[in-house]
């Protein structure tokens, strides 16, 4: 157990907006409530995975909603807390520790919210490494671990507990519906998990992967040396393309953003092109018309310059963008994980092709 | 038809008399600390120049950098309110969170967070607290405010709470400037609100200002209307710029680039306007430049409203190169190039002097840089070259040549072919280009709205009729008015057909 520092705050945003990999919204709203509860003097504690009890309680807890929404009804840390005080009440039984379901994106911050609150140590780890736009594409869903139950408050006095649900893709269903009809954005706590399943299922230190990413771009910006290439290095990634973005295509439908971008080579890629697919995240790559990469490896397209990471909503024409791989968990990259978030979870006809040879790199990070 | 055109910079005012497309006189003078003097002085040495009866002036328009200015230098800003309504959305966030300390501090009077608002599609989030907003507007009446903004969740799509609010804050607070967020920004809760409490701040200021641009009118016999120049390059009246001078922030770069477009009779294409520190890259498309769709820092203050977008490089006339060339910027001696450049007996090798060596442009002593070896300075001609075409390349949003408008007291820096450019057009009076821009500026009426219950023709045609009668009221004639900008999106998640209309109308006033 240690305190996360201050200084750690901002590569957390950093960091955890690259491995959100266009989607998971932006974290600097949720950022600067961490900065501030940090400036009144709060503090929070990180808990090493290891040092869970097998019959600990965990918390696992996100926002969820409508990246749009979220920019006028901005995050808070009381509401991130309150459904699992919800939760501890439905249970008649304390949590242990909290942590995200999801690393990248603003959701990485949603533990440290509620840690802000309660007191509660934050572990380091994930569900999902990365950001996925649906409850079944967990670690803990390819698992088959239980998906219940699930609490979901709003801003105003609306408290639901979704009691029980007949698989995650119910549980999806469900609690979508519920997030829309109080004004698309909830703060939730899914299924609580026990310090033995977090240990066995979940992806383990990603915060501090994610804090030491973060931490790694930003002296590459301040030294200037090349920012993308320290990501590279600090996440054992791959660079795929090196281009300026020449067309993007959007279309929303069913409460997704869809859609595609073209990337005209520049440097050693001149003469090739690029395509990438996005559902909220990025979600497959072509390279002159052939399949070189898909989810779940992470696909992360970085300003090339400041290395910042581009969402799939502020991609645009005439960007200098790096396209970058970066290793995916092992869970996902099974056949059951890439059942749950292969390419065809995505509605494309493919297979998982990945640019990190079998086996090769079977962990996120060193 | 006879106008006058200024630009009031931090350094100069540049002022110019065009009829028609004809540029009949350009005088520059240095801007004064008061601006009244500075106006007043260009005004009589452009009517003197051009030996012009007043009376015959059709319209004045003034562009200005004094309010950006303001922010940027933290002077001239006054204490204000700030009145949210979202609660209890928000409500960890409040107004102010992520300026720079030493603004906030000079800014932030008193903050009240009330409860408030509306959802994405238009329910309330919960009742507004007509209590709360009372009690707010009494407290900051007691503190001595006299300038308030107001900024409620989703506020862009329905007004109805600010409005609410902007009624009881008149009748407690007797006198005070109210700024409702909707009427300036667009979704993004933090940055709107925050341009709302920059042109809440700056309310003294713009009265003052814009009453001694009126003063230097009067005192120079002129008794044409004053306009002031906005950041989409059109027109307001004199009284909308006093109670919005946010919308001048980035009148300087968007009157160069229309100025730009009109001398060069070009509507399309790339304005580089090079500087003493930096280049402004911007697109114009249709006359008018192309808006930022991105969060744009004033100040160290994040905002999202209506910008052109632009960038900005660190090339210029003053831009400091290494003696074996291999470095270009981003140092720069600025304003002290007359000191500093070889070309003046200075010791700092800068772009101008690379320029005059290669016989761009003459100025100065230029036996002074004839020691420099060819070598270096056709490698930096060439580089600068290529940060040129880069940073047009970066604007660029299609494919293909477009023509380049090279304006700016630097503009010798661009090269006469560039990469990705169809031709480069070099203008009589560039340097005056601003004031220029402020000339033949028009005025405009925009309407964003959402419509129910109509059919998509039925909810465009009622769009246009607001914002023609809106470009009229800002000083148009209904004649010349057309059509710049439609678009609708329909709302899908709304009933009765809903859909959010934008239509901005343009034409020319007198």
């Amino acid at each position: 157990m240690r305190q996360i520092e201050r200084d750690e705050l901002e590569p957390l945003a950093t960091g955890a907006w690259i491995l959100g990999t266009g989607g998971g919204g932006s974290p600097y709203l949720s950022y600067l409530n961490m900065r501030k509860l940090y400036a009144e003097g709060t503090r929070v504690k990180l808990m090493d995975p290891a040092d869970l009890a097998d019959d600990a309680l965990v918390a696992v807890v996100s926002n969820m909603g409508a990246p749009l929404v979220g920019q006028e009804r901005l995050s808070d840390p009381a509401f991130a807390a309150k459904p699992v005080r919800m939760m501890e009440e439905y249970l008649g039984r304390p949590f242990t520790a909290v942590m995200s379901v999801e690393i990248g994106g603003g959701n990485a911050f949603q533990p440290l919210l509620v840690a802000a609150m309660t007191g509660l140590p934050v572990v380091d780890a994930d569900a999902m490494g990365r950001a996925y736009p649906e409850a079944q594409m967990t670690s803990f869903a390819i698992a088959d671990l239980p998906m219940f139950p699930l609490t979901l408050a709003d801003i105003r006095d609306n408290e639901v507990i979704v009691a029980r649900a007949a698989s995650w893709k119910w549980m999806e269903r469900i609690s979508r519906k519920v997030c829309t009809e109080v004004g698309s954005i909830a703060a939730t706590c899914k299924a609580p998990r026990t310090g033995a399943e977090v240990k066995a299922h979940g992806i383990l230190y990603t915060t501090t992967q994610a804090i030491a990413l973060g931490r790694e771009v930003r002296r590459a910006r301040h030294a200037h040396e090349d920012p993308v290439a320290a990501t590279l290095a600090a996440a054992k990634g791959k660079l795929l393309f090196r281009g300026k973005v020449s067309d993007v295509q959007r279309r929303a439908t069913e409460g997704f953003l869809r859609g595609n971008a073209r990337i005209d080579g520049i440097d050693d890629d001149r003469g090739a092109r690029f395509e990438v697919a996005f559902q909220n995240e990025y979600a497959v790559g072509w390279r002159d018309g052939r399949v070189i990469v898909t989810t779940p490896d992470l696909i992360c397209v970085l300003d090339s310059v400041s290395g910042e990471a581009i969402g799939t909503e502020s991609l645009r024409y005439g960007q200098r963008v790096s396209v970058i791989a970066l290793p995916a968990p092992a869970i996902l990259r099974t056949p059951k994980g890439i059942a749950h978030v292969g390419p065809r979870a995505f509605g494309h006809d493919t297979d998982y092709v990945t640019v990190f040879g079998d086996g090769a790199a079977t962990e996120q990070f060193s | 038809m006879r106008r006058i055109g200024i630009d009031v910079g931090g350094t100069n005012t540049d002022a110019v008399l065009i009829d028609g497309s004809r540029v009949l006189g350009a005088v520059k003078t240095n801007t004064t600390a008061d601006v009244l003097g500075g106006v007043r002085t260009a005004l009589d040495k452009l009517l003197a120049q051009t030996a012009d009866d007043p009376g015959t002036i059709a319209a004045v328009v003034i562009g200005t950098t004094h309010f950006t200015n303001a922010v940027i230098e933290r002077r001239a800003l006054q204490r204000v309110g700030a009145l949210r309504i979202g609660l209890p959305a928000s409500a960890s966030l409040p107004p102010f969170i992520d300026w720079p300390e030493d603004l906030a501090a000079m800014v932030r009077g008193e903050v009240h967070m009330v409860a408030g608002g509306h959802e994405y599609d238009g329910r309330p989030i919960v009742p507004l607290d007509l209590g709360a907003i009372r009690d707010a507007a009494r407290r900051m009446a007691d503190a001595g405010l006299t300038s308030v903004g107001v900024t409620s969740v989703f506020s862009p799509l329905t007004a109805e709470c600010e409005q609410e609010a902007g009624r009881i804050l008149a009748e407690e607070m007797p006198g005070v400037a109210i700024t409702l967020s909707h009427e300036l920004g667009r979704i993004g809760l933090l940055e709107r609100e925050n341009v709302t409490l920059l042109n809440a701040c700056l309310q003294d200021l713009a009265q003052k200002t814009v009453a001694a641009f009126t003063e230097a009118l009067r005192s120079s016999g002129l008794t044409a209307p004053l306009y002031l120049t906005q950041n989409d390059g059109t027109i307001m009246r004199a009284e909308t710029a006093s109670r919005f001078p946010v919308w001048c922030f980035a009148s300087g770069p968007t009157n160069s680039m229309r100025g730009a477009a009109f001398l060069s009779g070009l509507d399309d294409g790339v304005v580089v306007d090079v500087g003493g520190t930096t280049s402004d890259i911007g697109y114009l498309k249709g006359g008018f430049p192309r808006e930022a769709n991105a969060a744009v820092e004033i100040g160290g203050v994040r905002t999202l409203f209506r910008m052109p977008d632009l960038l900005s490089i660190g090339l210029g006339g003053g831009t400091e190169i290494s003696a074996d060339g291999s470095r270009i910027g981003p140092r720069s001696v600025g304003f002290r190039l007359l000191q500093k450049g070889l070309l003046f007996g200075g010791d700092t090798l800068t772009a101008t002097d690379i320029a005059c060596a290669a016989g761009r442009t003459d100025l100065g002593d230029r036996s002074l840089v004839e020691g420099l070896s060819p070598g270096l300075v056709a490698r930096t001609l060439a580089r600068m070259g290529e940060m040129i075409a880069e940073g047009v390349d970066r604007m660029k949003t299609e494919a293909g040549d477009v023509p380049l408008l090279a304006v700016g007291g630097g503009s010798f820096l661009i090269p006469d072919e560039v990469e990705g450019c169809s031709e480069v057009i070099r203008v009589e009076h560039h340097a005056v280009a601003n004031a220029v821009g402020a000339a033949i500026a028009q005025a405009s009426g925009e309407v964003d709205h959402i419509f129910s219950n109509l059919t998509r023709d039925q909810a465009v045609a009622a769009a246009q009729t607001e914002a023609e009668s809106r470009a009229v009221a800002a000083g148009a004639r209904r004649e010349s008015l057309k059509l710049v900008e439609l678009e609708d999106i329909p709302l899908s998640y709304l009933p009765g057909d809903a859909r959010r209309v934008r239509v901005r109308m343009v034409g020319d006033i007198g």
